[in-house]
């Protein structure tokens, strides 16, 4: 037997390491369909309850909309279950093929590739597009799945302050000597809600001769006029080389990403892009799924248009009752309380409260940043907010943090 | 060579301090375990050090525990120069 009791020890001691540092992450068992209202049953036995569910990224309400779980129905009639191949041998379908033209048409880009998620198409482009000739020049808050993906590529990495465009020139000035330069930024930070200077940072590629690269996994669907992504709602529609993004989130929720842009990168990635080629083709019933998503919302912006509604109510009444919000105009509004044990007990008090809410600290956000992400939905009616808002004021006052701005918020932290 | 603590101390603050930081940088702050640098913007750190004092530090040294503090990348550097000179 390999796994000798030392081996065992060893990783229970490792486990031991991340309960002790407080990094420990479980899960809470959900036993209804994604929704803003979910039946939870936490801790794992207890009895299930019914909570406002406010940290999920069901943006447009899709998840489990009836129109969507009919047509992944009829999908799964039509097509199967699974392809049980990769794209290239025997995992194409026309319906494949067809998502990806409507994605392209969508996204405003020349092409379209699906991967398995966007976390994969992160992990695969960089590999496959760039080389050692090149240099990705990424803001400091990009999703982690952009970090991997650049490690996993050999050009030259580096980094600007989370979107300081004189930081990014004085980056673009200093690697003219390369062949090529990729500017890479999420669309919407998906920790502080804040959107990308993507009019900036186009102009700035454009003077500097670089490529610009946009995640916008937390855009896509609902971020612009009509739900295109950040690009749109900068003002830089089909100015934008690469774009990533997920069916994962507004689209459906489900799961599956894709890379749309120039033609040529998308091609290269079909040829090179690691996760594309050897893991599974997305699932028929998925795909079928997130076709009907974009009938959804291709006929109408209603469910964008509440989602705005509703984050501009939920981020103005937090303001009010003296919560230190993260500056934004995007549906995910962190309240800020910079201190991690707060932030847990916080979670756990608004749990009990019938609000399910999740704090983050440090990895996930920076030392001494701790927060409540809480991101809205289409889903969310003005009723769940008012809930969701009275939980917070009485947890907000417990805890006595009501009206007090960063630097107090921080001091109490430290003292 | 106490100069170059304080073009080290000083490029970190330019580089990876924002504008309204009031953080103090000094030989011994922790840098990566403080989390003022992380290992994905560590690069730049590693580059400007390379092209500034003209060594060459290979990636097993270049670790989060040796540029941690700007004390133990004086000694990086300290080390590196002297095994450029020794082989030059």
């Amino acid at each position: 037997m390999a796994f000798a009791d030392t081996v065992r020890c060893r990783y229970q001691t490792d486990l031991d390491g991340i309960k002790s540092a407080g990094l420990f992450k479980g899960e809470r068992y959900i036993h209804s369909p994604q929704s803003s209202e979910i039946e939870v049953e936490f801790p794992v036995g207890s009895a299930i309850r019914k909570c406002i569910n406010v940290c999920a990224n069901n943006y447009l309400g899709l998840s489990s909309h009836p129109d969507v779980v009919a047509a992944a129905h009829a999908g799964l009639d039509a097509r199967g279950y699974g392809m049980s191949s990769v794209r290239f041998i025997c995992g194409t379908q026309d319906i494949h093929r067809e998502l990806e033209t409507r994605l392209t048409a969508f996204l405003g880009t020349e092409d379209t590739l699906l991967f398995p998620s966007c976390m994969d198409a992160n992990g695969g482009f960089f590999e496959a597009c760039l080389n050692e000739q090149d240099v990705m020049i990424a803001d400091r808050l990009v999703h982690a799945s952009i970090v991997d993906g650049m490690r996993l590529c050999k050009a030259m990495q580096d980094t600007y302050k989370h979107s300081d465009m004189a930081h990014l020139e004085e980056k673009l000035r200093e690697h003219q000597d390369k062949r090529s330069r990729m500017v890479i930024t999420d669309g919407v930070f998906s920790m502080d809600g804040d959107t990308a200077k993507l009019a900036e940072i186009v102009a700035l590629a454009e003077k500097y001769n670089a490529m610009v690269f946009v995640d916008d996994s937390h855009s896509t669907g609902f971020m612009g006029k009509t739900g295109r992504g950040t690009h749109e709602h900068c003002g830089v529609f089909g100015k934008i080389d690469v774009i990533t993004t997920t069916l994962g989130k507004a689209l459906g929720g489900a799961s599956g990403g894709c890379v749309s842009g120039r033609r040529e990168l998308v091609e290269l990635c079909r040829q090179r892009a690691r996760p594309y080629l050897f893991s599974n083709a997305v699932a028929p019933v998925i795909v079928a799924g997130a076709l009907k998503v974009l009938d959804l919302i291709g006929a109408s912006t209603d469910r964008r248009d509440k989602l705005e509604w509703n984050a501009k109510y939920w981020r103005g009444a937090l303001k009010e009752a003296g919560f230190d919000l993260k500056e934004g105009d995007t549906p995910i509004v962190p309240v800020m309380l910079y201190d991690a044990k707060l932030s847990q007990d916080f979670a756990r008090d608004l749990f009990n409260e019938g609000v399910y809410a999740v704090g983050f600290f440090f990895p996930v956000v920076p030392k001494g940043q701790a927060r409540i992400r809480t991101q809205l939905s289409a889903a969310h009616d003005k009723r769940h907010l008012d809930a969701a808002i009275a939980a917070f004021k009485k947890v907000g006052k417990k805890h006595g943090i009501l009206g007090l701005g960063r630097k107090e918020l921080m001091a109490r932290a430290v003292a | 060579m106490d100069d170059i603590n304080k073009i080290v101390r000083d490029y970190i603050v330019r580089e990876y301090l924002q504008e309204d930081d009031e953080r103090t940088i000094t030989d011994t702050t922790p840098l990566i375990s403080g989390g003022i640098v992380d290992s994905f913007s560590m690069v730049s750190l590693l580059r400007f050090i390379e092209k500034k004092y003209s060594v060459h530090i290979p990636d097993k040294d270049a670790t989060p525990e040796a540029f941690d503090t700007v004390e133990s990348i004086v000694d990086l550097v300290r080390r590196f120069q002297n095994v450029a000179v020794v082989k030059g």
